[in-house]
């Protein structure tokens, strides 16, 4: 009988995952036994503090180049997007912690009291928050640390389900608007669970793929579909219909089109905080494993998956930008500025060798910081009934509050593209090696849409500015400690991203390579 | 003092005023236009140093400084200035106080912050210069693009009727061309070997289906900008709703950098394109002066009427670049000098008007010459430098232009002579209703209309008088610098100017 022998597992390069996970179980147990008014002063600490002792892991890992349990391959990528991830969600999670702008802060006690009951009117006016919220944030990043780090499909689905799960639960729980928050969840649910099942399929597929392969075993992890992609006997069929329905899977989490159809309902109806979670750092994790997997996997099939996924990336920059210039509410508009955006995050997908993998993760985190700058914005901009998110409350909000209108001009200026800011450096990142790849068809059309997209962000200038305030006009609430903070890091980045971006793009081009 | 970095300098001097300026309390206004005046006047100063410091005859590009920014894509602060760009440069360093004292009252009317007014105006300034002093493409097209943003305010906040319409308009309309320009931006910078500096990228060989469509990239743009037929319509309506100030920037320095641009960067960096397209520029610029001057004849509005007769003028710019003449060229660059001169101040003046008077329209003036006499007349001498009459500066650059076309490309020179038929009818006229003739009734019950020109708006006329006078009878100051660089981009293009012994008639059929 041979001795079962463990594979030998590199505990430093996985330690910002353990971290993550370990926080999360400790935040559950805090739920369990400490007394709640206590809660939320300790969670909240305890999870940033998670965070940054992750971060500082990555920071320590910045040299590795492993793949530990045949499963985690801690290299380049994998460290860039980790930090970058934790560094997003640290922002985030001072927005989802702030309890100063409204009583309670922006999540409810109960997802599960009936919608718009006396009980749940209660709730919505006087309880705490849930404490959960932590956990499941915690849950979630590290959920999303393991999915840009997997180096197998299945890994990567189990990843994909443990950072989906929480996200699922969190929507449901906006403290306003009960109902279009309920209503959120549930659709992203179904639809995040149609997702899965094609990705699970489709890395079935994948598998019997790789059984043509005569020396070796089948697996899933990706040397050997590599290797499969280059020499398996089995029939093609297999591998297009497989790579197609994992591909299904992951765009559907960056929310490409056409599987982008949840976004909206999803960014409007989630707590607010918790969108600008989703937006920066889901996005970070979606195209994390698309690079990997289009960039290792498939690598030998590049010629075979760029039309498809260059149609679907001019779908995606199209439908982002036709449809965010009919939006009235700028939690929507940003949810389909959100889907152009992975328009462009793809043409760096496609564009081939470094160049294209660096530019995509510089855009990943440049766009992360300004998209939770905006969020932390719409956050603050509320009458009595919570966030006025319809635009045309907007209108002569820079009369009002002229700082803040101030702040998220240079927001929409910096999604318009306008230089000097992060928006322009990180969409020549992702169009310069594109076009340098010979994939001209794709530039020309993001820089169509970009022009389209111009115009949606330019109405709300027009409107905070050129707009005299009403009646109905909002104020914007003094923003709590937490709030300001984020705030400020996010338009920091994005100023200093777009003046003065070699620091990072070095870092992103020397982090461009992966361990096979 | 040939080693200070003079243009990083007055680069960034405008923008530290402008943030000096904006932080100044908005309870006193007048604090901030004073310290905003003499800022600009510092950077006046230090232009005049450099103006002083420049060798006529030396090397193409002088005032060389280059900084690392992003070395990941070769990109450095570098900046340089040729002779065109050294007179566009003073121009702007001349314009910006006067347009400051001009539009002293100009932001009281909006209830908005009189300070960031002025700050606006500064930073204006400071990308104004930036733009034409750069010399990396990246550079350039930054500055380019963020121009647009303070222009974008200066006529959204602080415009007339319709300012929000006419703020998007210009700003879209901007962006869309700017655009396109990045997508040739990049291409350029992958054809031609990962680097953004202008004397790299001037040696690059570019197959000519590349050279042809990134031509067009930055072709589009600076025609949106300058702006030729057809991609005009955004003027009018910018200039119209502009405040008479920043309209005299717009019209004065700002759309020359699509003039400048199509000189520093279509012609010498796609020699064979240029060529290639050059009869499309030539119908586009003609069309231009026939078309803009009809519609001048029935504008109005004075300002859009103004605006209008820019467009014209534009056309016999972009006559005199694409006629691949010394003599023309040099033409359309002194031209682009005395339009900033005539058209600021035609645009300054009529400010002066419609401030007194309350409406900006034609019909609502007639004979407002016999209240005050003496803005009247600036307004005639304004107009008639408009129109180039000789001795007046523009006249010497119109005919340049013209006789440097007439060389090589007769049917042209002879419409765009017809031009100036057209401009007389469109400024005398103008002049005629709104100052000649019998007096208006209603003039007279305006207080505004009994003032007449103030000591402030009389320091503002005189210099642009002067130099209008000045470079009409004597020129050579300026066309000694310009001539160089236009020879050598016209050796970049490849022309050589046709020798007077030749018989022309075989070049100008080709």
């Amino acid at each position: 009988m041979t001795e079962l022998e463990l594979p030998p597992i590199d505990y430093a390069a996985i330690a910002p995952i353990l971290i993550m996970l370990g926080a999360a179980v400790v935040g559950v147990l805090i739920e369990a036994f400490v007394p709640r008014r206590l809660r939320h002063p300790v969670q909240l600490p305890l999870a940033v503090l998670a965070v940054l002792a992750a971060l500082t892991m990555v920071v320590v890992n910045a040299d590795k180049r492993v793949i530990t349990i045949g499963v985690i391959a801690v290299d380049g990528p994998t460290l860039f997007l980790q930090g970058a991830i934790l560094a997003l969600s640290a922002v985030a999670l001072l927005l989802l912690g702030e309890r100063a702008v409204e009583r309670g802060g922006a999540f409810v006690a109960q997802a599960a009291v009936t919608a718009d009951s006396p009980e749940d009117r209660q709730q919505a006016e006087k309880a705490g928050g849930a404490g959960e919220v932590y956990p499941l944030t915690t849950f979630a990043i590290a959920g999303m640390l393991i999915f840009v780090s997997a180096n197998d499909l299945l890994t990567m689905f189990i990843a994909l389900e443990v950072f989906s799960l929480p996200l699922y639960l969190l929507c449901a729980l906006a403290r306003r608007r009960r109902l279009l928050s309920q209503e959120a969840a549930m659709k992203y649910f179904l639809l995040g669970a149609y997702a899965s099942a094609f990705f699970l399929f489709g890395l079935a597929l994948i598998y019997g793929f790789t059984a043509g392969l005569g020396d070796r075993a089948a697996g899933v992890d990706f040397a050997t579909v590599n290797a499969a992609v280059a020499n398996s006997t089995a029939s093609p069929v297999l591998l297009f219909a497989g790579m197609a329905l994992v591909a299904i899977g992951l765009l559907f989490k960056a929310a490409a089109a056409p599987f982008h159809v949840w976004t909206p309902d999803v960014y409007q109806g989630a707590p607010t905080p918790l969108t600008g979670f989703m937006a920066a750092c889901t996005k970070v994790a979606a195209f994390g494993a698309l690079l990997r997997v289009f960039h290792v996997a498939f690598e030998g099939a590049r010629w075979d998956f760029t039309p498809v996924l260059g149609a679907v990336a001019v779908l995606t920059m199209l439908v982002g930008a036709l449809f965010a210039v009919t939006q009235t509410d700028i939690k929507r508009l940003l949810a389909y500025s959100s889907i152009a955006n992975a328009g462009y995050l793809l043409v760096g997908v496609l564009a081939p060798g470094s160049g294209g993998l660096s530019g995509t993760m510089f855009y990943l985190v440049a766009y992360g910081f300004t998209v939770l700058a905006a969020i932390a914005v719409v956050t603050l901009v509320r009458d009595a009934d919570g966030e006025a998110t319809h635009l045309s409350r907007w209108a002569g909000l820079g009369k009002r509050s002229p700082v803040y209108a101030a702040v998220f001009t240079f927001v929409l200026l910096a999604f318009a593209g306008i230089p000097m800011t992060s928006g322009f450096t990180s969409k020549f990142a992702v169009f310069g090696p594109a076009l340098d790849g010979g994939q001209v068809w794709l530039v020309i059309a993001g820089v169509l849409t970009s022009m389209v997209l111009a115009f949606p962000y330019l109405r709300v200038v027009v409107l905070m500015w050129l707009s005299e305030p009403g009646d109905a006009t909002p104020t914007v609430a003094v923003p709590g400690a937490l709030t300001s903070a984020a705030l400020v890091i996010g338009v920091l980045a994005t100023l200093v991203l777009g003046v003065a971006p070699a620091p990072l793009l070095d870092l992103a081009s020397s982090a461009a390579d992966f361990v096979r | 003092m040939s080693d200070f970095p003079f243009l990083s300098v007055l680069t960034v001097a405008p923008l530290v005023g402008a943030v000096v300026v904006a932080l100044l309390p908005r309870s006193r206004p007048t604090l901030a236009k004073q310290v905003a005046f003499g800022w600009s006047l510092l950077v006046l100063a230090l232009s005049v140093v450099m103006w002083v410091t420049f060798q006529v005859g030396g090397d193409r590009f002088q005032f060389r400084e280059s900084y690392p920014w992003i070395p990941n894509w070769g990109v450095n602060f570098t900046f340089a200035a040729d002779g065109i760009a050294l007179v566009m440069l003073m121009l702007i360093a001349v314009l910006v106080p006067l347009v400051i004292l001009a539009s002293w009252h100009d932001a009281e009317s909006s209830k908005r912050s009189i300070p960031v007014y002025f700050a606006l105006l500064l930073v204006l300034e400071c990308t104004m210069i930036g733009v034409f002093a750069a010399a990396d493409v990246f550079l350039f097209y930054v500055f380019f693009e963020v121009m647009l943003v303070p222009m974008y305010f200066l006529i959204g906040s602080y415009g007339g009727h319709q300012r929000q319409y006419a703020a998007v308009k210009f700003f879209l309309y901007s962006l869309v061309g700017g655009l396109f320009m990045l997508a040739a931006v990049i291409g350029l910078w992958v054809v031609g070997g990962k680097t953004f500096d202008w004397v790299a990228l001037s040696q690059v060989d570019i197959s000519t289906g590349a050279e042809r469509w990134l031509f067009l990239g930055f072709f589009v743009a600076f025609a949106i900008k300058a702006p030729f037929f057809p991609f005009h319509t955004w003027l009018p309506d910018a200039g119209g709703a502009a405040p008479a100030g920043a309209a005299a920037l717009l019209v004065g320095v700002l759309d020359k950098v699509g003039t400048f641009g199509i000189l520093r960067y279509c012609l010498p960096l796609f020699p064979d394109a240029a060529q290639w397209f050059a009869p499309w520029a030539l119908a586009l610029a003609v069309i231009g002066i026939i078309y803009a001057a009809l519609l001048a004849v029935g504008q109005n509005d004075l300002k859009r009427l103004v605006s209008y007769t820019s467009i014209a003028h534009f056309g016999f710019i972009g006559v005199g670049i694409f006629a691949f003449t010394t003599q023309a060229g040099t033409g359309a660059v002194l031209y682009m000098v005395n339009h900033g001169l005539a058209t600021g101040l035609l645009f300054l003046v009529v400010g002066m008007l419609i401030a007194r008077r309350g409406s900006a329209l034609v019909s609502d003036f007639g004979g407002a010459g016999k209240l005050v006499p003496v803005l009247a007349g600036v307004l005639f001498f304004a107009g008639l430098a408009s129109l180039a009459l000789p001795g007046t500066a523009p006249f010497v650059s119109e005919f340049l232009v013209l006789i440097g076309t007439f060389t090589v490309n007769k049917p042209v020179a002879v419409i765009a002579t017809l031009g100036i038929i057209l401009a007389a009818a469109y400024v005398l006229w103008m002049v005629q209703r709104t100052t000649q003739g019998t007096l208006n009734p209603a003039l007279t019950e305006i207080d505004g209309m009994k003032r007449d020109l103030n000591l402030r708006e009389k320091v503002v006329v005189a210099p642009l008088i002067a130099l209008i006078l000045v470079l009409g009878f004597y020129p050579k100051p300026v066309t000694d610098v310009i001539n160089p660089a236009i020879q050598a981009t016209m050796q970049d293009v490849g022309r050589t100017d046709p020798a007077p012994s030749v018989d022309t008639v075989q070049e100008a059929s080709r």
